[in-house]
C-alpha cells in the first residue's frame, strides 16, 4: 500500500502528513508515505484542494485534513 | 446578557469603578471575547457544515457553462461558501482554468473567496452589527463582481503561465461524505480555527479594549477622520501587505470606529488585509506572471479605496 500526501507545503498539508505518519505508526502496517509537492503530478489526480490524500493513487479526502482515526479506518 | 454578565464581572465581582478607564476597558474586553468565541463557535460551525456541500469541485461543475456577467456574479457567491487555504489557490486557479474557465470568473472566485470568510463576518456581526456585517458581504461580492469582469475585459490570458493551460487534470471521483461526516469534519473544523484563532482574538480584544478605555475620544477622529482626505488610502495601503486573520484585527478596528475613524475607512482596512495578503501573492506567483499579479492587487486596491470613500460619505 502507498500513501501519497499531496500538498505545496503550508501547515495544513504537514499537519496531514503527520497525521498519516501516526496512523500508519498505530497501524503497525508497512505502508509507504510520500510527499507529493509538484503541481503537475497534484494536478494529475484531479483535486482542486489541498490538502488531499490517495491511496494506491486512489484520492480519499481532498481540502480537508482528517483524524488519525479517519486516516486508520482507510488503511484497514 | 453578556453585556449584564459582564458588567457584573467587572465592576460587582472585582470591584473596578465603572465610568473608570480600567472599568471600561475590562468591561469590554470582558463582554466582547465572550459574545466573539460564542458566535464564533456556533457560526463557524454551521458554516463549516454548508461548505461541505460545496467542495472547488462542485463550484467549477455548476459555474462550467456559465457566461461572462452571470458567471462572475455565481462565482462571486460561491465564493463565500467555498473554503480557501492560501496553498489551495493554486490548484483550484489551475483547475478552474484547465476547465475552460474564463479567467475573469476565475479571479471573481479568487477575490471573493478569502474576503468574504465565516470568521470576519462573525466578527463584524459580532462587533458591529448584522447590518454592517451584510455591508460587508454585499461589497465583497460587489467587488469580485466587477474585479473578475475588469480582469476579464483586459484580456490577460497571455499572462497566465504557460504551463498552466497544457496540465491535463486528472479525474477524480467526488467523494461525497455521509452526514456523520459532514459533522465530524465541521467539528474538527471549528475547533481547528478556533485553536488557531483563539489567541489573535484575545489579543486584539485586548488591544481594542485598551483603545476603548484608554484613548480619548475623538483622538483617531482627529488623524484619520473626515478631516483627512487621505486617511482611505493609507489604510488601505496599510492592509494589503498585512497578513493577519480578520479575527484579530476586527476588534482592534471596532475599538477605533469609536474613537472616531470613519466606518469606511474601517471597512476598507478590514477589506485589504483579507482580499490581498502577500503570502497569496507569493503563492499564485506559481501560476500567473508578476504582471497579472499587479494588475490584480491593482484593481483590487483601488476599487477597495473607492469603496472606503463611498461608505465614508453615505454612513
Amino acid at each position: 500500500m502507498k500513501i501519497e500526501i499531496l500538498g505545496m507545503g503550508c501547515s495544513n498539508c504537514n499537519k496531514l502528513y503527520q497525521n498519516t505518519l501516526e496512523a500508519v505508526k498505530q497501524s503497525g502496517k508497512e505502508i509507504q508515505v510520500e510527499k507529493v509537492e509538484d503541481i503537475q503530478k497534484i494536478m494529475a489526480y484531479g483535486v482542486l484542494s489541498t490538502p488531499a490524500l490517495a491511496i494506491d493513487g486512489a484520492v480519499k479526502v481532498a481540502g480537508k485534513v482528517p483524524r488519525v482515526e479517519q486516516i486508520m479506518e482507510w488503511i484497514k | 446578557m453578556l453585556k449584564y454578565l459582564a458588567d457584573n464581572l467587572v465592576y460587582t465581582l472585582v470591584g473596578v469603578q465603572p465610568g473608570t478607564r480600567l472599568g471600561e476597558a475590562l468591561d469590554f474586553f470582558f463582554y466582547d471575547t465572550t459574545k466573539v468565541f460564542l458566535l464564533l463557535g456556533v457560526i463557524i460551525f454551521g458554516v463549516a457544515v454548508i461548505r461541505s456541500f460545496f467542495p472547488p469541485e462542485r463550484s467549477r461543475k455548476l459555474l462550467g457553462s456559465r457566461r461572462e456577467y452571470v458567471g462572475n456574479f455565481l462565482a462571486a457567491c460561491l465564493g463565500i461558501v467555498t473554503p480557501f487555504c492560501s496553498c489551495s489557490a493554486v490548484p483550484m486557479f489551475i483547475g478552474f482554468v484547465e476547465s475552460g474557465l474564463p479567467l475573469g470568473i476565475t479571479f471573481s472566485f479568487l477575490i471573493s473567496s478569502p474576503t468574504v470568510n465565516e470568521v470576519a463576518l462573525v466578527m463584524l456581526w459580532g462587533l458591529f452589527g448584522w447590518k454592517i456585517a451584510l455591508i460587508y458581504t454585499a461589497t465583497g461580492v460587489t467587488l469580485a463582481f466587477f474585479g473578475g469582469i475588469i480582469i476579464g475585459k483586459l484580456k490577460l490570458e497571455h499572462l497566465v503561465e504557460d504551463y498552466v493551460y497544457q496540465i491535463k487534470m486528472g479525474e477524480s471521483e467526488t467523494i461525497v461524505p455521509t452526514w456523520k461526516e459532514r459533522l465530524g469534519y465541521a467539528r474538527d473544523y471549528t475547533k481547528d480555527i478556533l485553536r488557531r484563532v483563539w489567541l489573535f482574538v484575545l489579543i486584539g480584544i485586548g488591544l481594542g479594549a485598551w483603545i476603548h478605555g484608554y484613548v480619548p475620544m475623538d483622538f483617531v477622529l482627529k488623524y484619520a477622520g473626515p478631516g483627512n482626505p487621505f486617511a482611505v488610502i493609507v489604510a488601505v495601503l496599510i492592509g494589503i501587505p498585512l497578513y493577519s486573520n480578520a479575527a484579530g484585527t476586527i476588534p482592534i478596528v471596532q475599538a477605533l470606529v469609536e474613537k472616531g475613524l470613519p466606518m469606511g475607512t474601517a471597512l476598507a482596512f478590514m477589506m485589504s488585509i483579507v482580499a490581498i495578503s502577500t503570502p497569496e501573492m507569493i503563492i499564485l506567483r506559481k501560476v500567473i506572471k508578476p504582471k497579472l499579479i499587479a494588475i490584480f492587487a491593482g484593481i483590487v486596491s483601488v476599487a477597495i479605496i473607492l469603496v472606503g470613500y463611498l461608505f465614508n460619505a453615505i454612513l
